[in-house]
């Protein structure tokens, strides 16, 4: 324990993490001058197009910057993210192919 | 150390240590495994909502003429957002579309940066530093889960005036059975899936709690490193993400 003490305090290196706080805040931000500012009766698929677009910015950060997925070895990345997007992919197609699911034709 | 004569596994399969597989440790590669389980998870809830809201038919091809700024509430469509999350606690009878549950975000948001300087902090094995950020991440996780405790118990009460039927009778709020925002649906997908998020808040409060005591009571000074932090840093940012998903589909769209 004594040789932990003498050892000085590191200076935190925090800059690039409130940088992360400060893109998610604005991006926030931004969405909402969509929600209100955007006609959604003419241009819904707009809207959500744009929405869709931050969403996964904003997840891109979240998981790079602050979960450190990044800075890991390129297996580890790959292990992960794979996976993700084969999952984006049944999304989309479930919800493509879903637009004749409709609830009216079971009553 | 060496390989017990008992193993049912040749020595030369077993692995003696040295580099780790993936250059992460054991622990934290499991915790990203369970992540990419719950990411199936709450696709599987994304495509499930999707797939009820475009089953019901949108509110212009109901009634004729409706837009947004004319939108009422009806069993037959899927209500607009902004016209059922528009309260804000104190300010009753104030028209405020979404302003607090953009509060929550950016409370989510915060503590996801405190738990990241926590980590930060772990890595320069600093305990009053990892100390200090713990208990931000734990206010902004009991602050979320006090406002979504809110949110719930407006969304379940209801409004004044309520939602009229055609046989003469007025519901109030949401119940499982019927809601006076739209189709049952509605009401039991906002139940489900902002509650198993909220879940999942309360879960990593108290790994939060629990890893805030150890750093407290030096567990992971005499461990040499604070490779925990990190564990339960990345299931809060999980916590903080699917948030961002449910915002967007759940308030936005």
């Amino acid at each position: 324990m004594a040789e932990h003490s003498s050892i000085e305090r590191q200076q935190p290196n925090t800059k690039h993490l409130w940088k992360v706080f400060w893109i998610l805040l604005i991006l926030t931000g931004l969405e909402f001058a969509v929600a209100f500012g955007i006609d959604a009766d003419h241009y819904k698929w707009t809207k959500i197009g744009i929405f869709v677009i931050m969403t996964i910015i904003k997840a891109y950060y979240i998981v790079g910057i602050f979960m450190h997925l990044g800075s890991e070895t390129k297996a580890f990345i790959w292990t992960i993210v794979l996976p993700i997007i084969f999952v984006l992919w049944l999304i989309v197609a479930l919800l493509v192919e879903g637009d004749y699911f409709g609830v009216e034709k079971f009553f | 150390m060496a390989v017990e004569k008992t193993s049912i596994n040749p020595p030369h399969l077993l692995w003696q240590g040295g580099t780790q597989p993936l250059k992460a440790g054991y622990g934290k590669l499991m915790m990203w495994i369970f992540l990419l389980s719950d990411v199936f998870t709450f696709s599987g809830f994304l495509v499930t909502y999707g797939m009820i809201r475009f089953g019901y038919p949108n509110f212009s091809e109901v009634v004729a003429g409706m837009t947004h700024k004319t939108f009422e509430f009806s069993q037959l469509y899927w209500p607009i957002p902004e016209k059922v999350f528009k309260a804000v606690p104190l300010l009753h009878g104030v028209d405020a579309p979404l302003i607090f549950v953009g509060i929550m975000t950016f409370i989510l948001i915060f503590s996801s940066v405190t738990m990241v300087l926590a980590v930060e902090a772990g890595h320069r094995r600093d305990k009053a530093d990892v100390e200090k950020w713990m208990l931000w991440t734990i206010l902004g996780g009991f602050i979320f889960l006090s406002s979504q405790a809110w949110e719930w118990t407006h969304f379940i009460h209801g409004t004044e005036h309520g939602l009229t039927l055609a046989d003469g009778t007025t519901i109030y709020g949401a119940k499982l059975g019927a809601n006076e925002y739209g189709p049952p649906n509605f009401a039991n997908l906002f139940f489900f899936i902002t509650g198993f998020h909220g879940f999942h808040v309360f879960i990593g409060v108290l790994l939060n709690i629990m890893v805030f005591y150890n750093t407290t009571n030096g567990v992971y000074q005499k461990r040499g490193h604070y490779e925990m932090i990190e564990k339960v840093g990345l299931y809060w940012h999980f916590v903080d993400l699917v948030w961002v998903f449910v915002f967007t589909f759940f308030y936005l769209v």
